[in-house]
């Protein structure tokens, strides 16, 4: 029986050559994500800016400045209605009360669901979050160090494992990565919350995954092949390694797809941050990391002399003093 | 690599066993589960976005703990200066600041004063600092300062007395399995599965229910009452709803009872006008003291004050004897019954605020679960079809590994008591996605192997080898961002981090170890000359 190949045996891509045109590409939508975050800025949900969010799912796609003006006549503050991953569902946003009292956001939602009720029979409110500008601002910061920690702990083992070069390496494609997701999210407007944050140390892990697998093989070749030109080197490695980064994402993709699909609208956002990051992080594993290492000078005449005189410890995991 | 002695078989049989038989329990009914006798056995628990209830972050309100730490050192200090046979005599005693400071009459006694405060301070943390500073200032004034370890260790013990009280004030509601978990230095998660509106439980937890009897100070005129000043020895209270109009009493400061001394509080109602009412029971010495202060002034009124609002403040017709006294006061049945409970389990060391508030509706946790275990089903049956239109026999061999894997994080979740929230079915499903990838690198690596010339058996074992490598590197470095979520996350992050943990120590193995142990065997059956894969 002949197995379904995705890619063909020996492939021989020069994707080496290619790094110019990929660099510019690179920076060009890297440059078009930062912007568009500056410029439009992200769509942080309740999580990250403190307030009440409020979903509400109608029995037919509403009206949406009909159930604004609805929610903005009851005085509790400014409305911002949004989509929620399928038509019906509406996310409602509102300040917190100015009241201490214990049970004022409770009096908020109840007023909102039943001016709501009156006007479209059968809404009903499936969840709601309140959070205080003081925990919001808690969580902004515990999501930047856990992005923050995650690229940095990966490039210093890069960096511990191989040369440096590989930890710059990693860490710039992995920047790129999250650059990318962030892009996406302040392009398409879809709310930011704790989810998303999930999600992109997600997309991290597997970026780092894929370039792992990659600087691994480049290493067997660069003790392999004492002679070869590095560009060659790195060509060969990533085209010997590109059945595997391929049928990996396909089969990643294939889950998060039936998680697209029908695991319901909630995980609509982080499902799509992850499949947007799992082809951006196979693109930089491909053309960004394993490229950048000869722009770095990563040269098998240098690692080979220090494997040679670091030989045995070349093998254990660890910082090589 | 191919030998595979007969113990290690067992061991990893047995291994895989235990794993999918723990996950049985979570995933039949509970019902069910009870009735085939597994009712004891671990599950996992189900967040509360996927069960539906209400999630409340508490914060303590560090400012009032400082306070009445500040308060609490008063009174011993008070209490100190009294004892013994040579009393010392302070005065112009203040608590602001954060400080409190006094100062000695007898300038001789000063030294004695300082003495007898180094018995009411105690070491605390580590460094060998006590938890108060003493200082003496201007020869005859005492300035005490909370040190920062100090304010620490009182913050660390109230949160534990409020934790405890949380606990048993939502005991008392007769909520279903709630959860109370003391969370960093000042907070407390509670969460309380199938609660959609947590108004009445957010009430309850906010009150610190401090009750104090004092009797009024009928001696203070109405203007020291509206303007605020107090008679020497009295203060002015709020009385919100004094039916005697000004929202305003003076009481005298000494406590002639307090709620400590509570041993029960029950709701009830008045036998003449059939309004609610909290009935209390006072320990015998406080029914002793109670009993003592009613008899001395029978005839006057006194307060009784919540929180440090005068709730009401009754005449005291006849010396109340029996330990036994009513808190009237504008109550509903679920006001005064709300009071009876915070009574009953203690007062708050220190006023919670709510600071997160997260409710889902029951549906919508079924609804989740429904499409998570749709979606994760859908998963692993395109996943193993993919594989098996791949890989062949080898990827038949992934697919057993990944179906077991399933059932492994299951059982070890189960067995970890670990919580399964909505983000956690999406890591599920990802965790199926990424475990077979250990198998695509092997798999790609026996082929590469194979069609450099090496014999079937060589190229499996190299295959093994070489790929194990790189599989443990890709998985050391992902395993490292989730312990950074599992750290830094807050609950829905963790549920996601956990099950991307569990889920690569497990795939591991079954992905490495046990296909291993499947192609092994096969290598040694059929003897295959080509390699098909």
């Amino acid at each position: 029986m002949p197995f379904l190949k995705l890619v063909p045996d020996d492939t021989n891509i020069g994707f080496v050559r290619l790094r110019h045109i990929a660099f510019i590409l690179t920076a060009l939508l890297t440059v078009a994500s930062i912007a568009a975050v500056g410029l439009r800025g992200l769509n942080l949900g309740v999580d990250f800016v403190g307030g009440l969010m409020l979903e509400a799912k109608f029995t037919a796609p509403p009206p949406l400045e009909a159930v604004r003006t609805n929610v903005d006549s009851l005085g509790v503050g400014q409305t911002t209605l949004q989509q929620f991953g399928d038509p019906k569902s509406v996310s409602i946003r509102l300040p917190l009360p100015a009241s201490t009292d214990e049970g004022a956001t409770n009096k908020v939602v109840a007023k909102v669901s039943e001016s709501l009720k009156r006007a479209y029979p059968g809404v009903t409110f499936p969840r709601y979050d309140t959070v205080s500008g003081k925990v919001s601002d808690e969580l902004i910061r515990n999501g930047l160090l856990a992005v923050v920690l995650a690229v940095l702990g990966m490039a210093v083992f890069s960096w511990f494992r191989y040369e440096w070069q590989f930890g710059v390496s990693t860490a710039v494609a992995v920047v790129h990565d999250v650059l990318m997701a962030l892009g996406f999210f302040a392009i398409t407007r879809m709310e930011f919350d704790l989810n998303i944050v999930a999600a992109i140390l997600t997309i991290i892990g597997y970026s780092i995954n894929d370039k792992m697998v990659i600087d691994d093989r480049i290493r067997e070749n660069m003790r392999k092949y004492r002679q070869m030109d590095m560009k060659a080197l790195i060509d060969l490695s990533v085209n010997e390694t590109l059945p595997r980064t391929v049928m990996t994402s396909v089969t990643i993709m294939l889950a998060l797809g039936a998680l697209l699909l029908f695991g319901g609208h909630v995980l609509r956002g982080f499902t799509s941050a992850m499949m947007l990051g799992i082809i951006v992080g196979t693109y930089s594993s491909v053309y960004v990391s394993s490229s950048l290492l000869i722009s770095l000078g990563l040269e098998p005449q240098k690692f080979d002399k220090k494997d040679v005189s670091k030989a045995a410890g070349a093998e254990r995991m660890g910082p090589r003093s | 690599m191919l030998d595979f002695p007969r113990w290690k078989v067992l061991s990893i049989v047995i291994a895989l066993a235990i794993g999918v038989l723990l996950s049985i329990p979570s995933l039949i009914p509970e019902s069910i589960a009870a009735r085939l006798g597994l009712g004891g056995m671990p599950r996992i628990n189900l967040g509360l976005d996927l069960s539906g209830g209400s999630h409340l972050m508490l914060e303590a309100d560090t400012v009032d703990l400082a306070k009445n730490n500040v308060v609490r050192m008063e009174e011993q200090v008070r209490a100190e200066m009294r004892r013994g046979d040579t009393k010392i005599a302070i005065g112009d005693i203040s608590t602001t600041g954060g400080r409190l400071s006094f100062f000695v009459r007898d300038g001789a006694q000063v030294d004695a004063a300082v003495e007898r405060l180094r018995t009411l301070t105690q070491p605390a943390g580590m460094t060998g600092q006590r938890d108060w500073n003493v200082a003496v200032v201007d020869s005859t004034r005492i300035v005490l300062t909370p040190t920062e370890t100090g304010l620490k260790a009182a913050t660390n013990s109230a949160m534990d007395v409020a934790t405890e009280v949380v606990r048993k004030r939502i005991d008392e509601l007769g909520t279903k399995e709630p959860t109370i978990i003391r969370q960093g230095a000042d907070r407390i998660i509670v969460q309380v599965p199938g609660l959609q509106d947590p108004s009445a439980l957010k009430a309850l937890l906010g009150k610190t229910a401090k009750l104090e009897f004092k009797l009024v100070d009928q001696s203070a005129s109405a203007e020291q009452v509206s303007s605020g000043r107090a008679p020497v020895g009295s203060e002015i209270l709020p009385y919100p709803d004094n039916p005697g109009g000004f929202p305003a009493i003076a009481v005298k400061r000494r406590i002639i009872i307090a709620g400590d001394e509570l041993i029960d509080a029950k709701q009830g109602f008045d036998s003449q006008t059939n309004e609610p009412i909290v009935n209390i029971t006072f320990n015998s010495e406080g029914g002793r003291k109670f009993a003592r202060v009613t008899q001395e002034n029978a005839g006057k009124p006194f307060a009784m004050i919540l929180d440090g609002k005068v709730i009401s403040a009754p005449n005291i017709n006849e010396p109340i004897l029996g330990g036994q006294a009513r808190i009237s006061g504008r109550f509903t049945v679920e006001s005064a019954n709300e009071l009876a409970i915070a009574l009953r389990s203690g007062k708050l060391p220190v006023a919670l605020k709510v600071v997160e508030e997260r409710t889902v509706g029951p549906e919508m946790g079924a609804d989740s679960i429904k499409a998570g275990t749709m979606a994760a089903a859908i998963a692993v049956l395109a996943v193993v079809v993919f594989m098996c239109a791949a890989y062949g026999r080898f990827g038949v061999y992934a697919n057993f590994a990944v179906i077991i894997n399933v059932f492994v994080i299951v059982g070890v979740m189960a067995l970890l008591n670990a919580t399964l929230t909505l983000p956690g079915i999406a890591g599920f499903v990802l965790t199926i996605g990424a475990a077979v990838d250990a198998n695509v690198l092997i798999n790609e690596r026996m082929r590469e192997e194979y069609r450099r010339g090496r014999t079937p058996i060589q190229a499996v074992e190299l295959g093994y080898k070489e790929a194990s490598r790189t599989i443990f590197e890709a998985n050391v470095t992902h395993a490292i961002v989730g312990l950074i979520m599992f750290v830094l996350g807050s609950g829905q992050i963790k549920g996601f981090a956990i099950v991307l943990l569990i889920g690569i120590a497990t795939s591991v193995f079954t992905a490495v170890v046990f296909t291993r142990m499947l192609v092994a065997h096969w290598l040694r059956k059929a003897r295959p000359t080509t390699l098909n894969v």
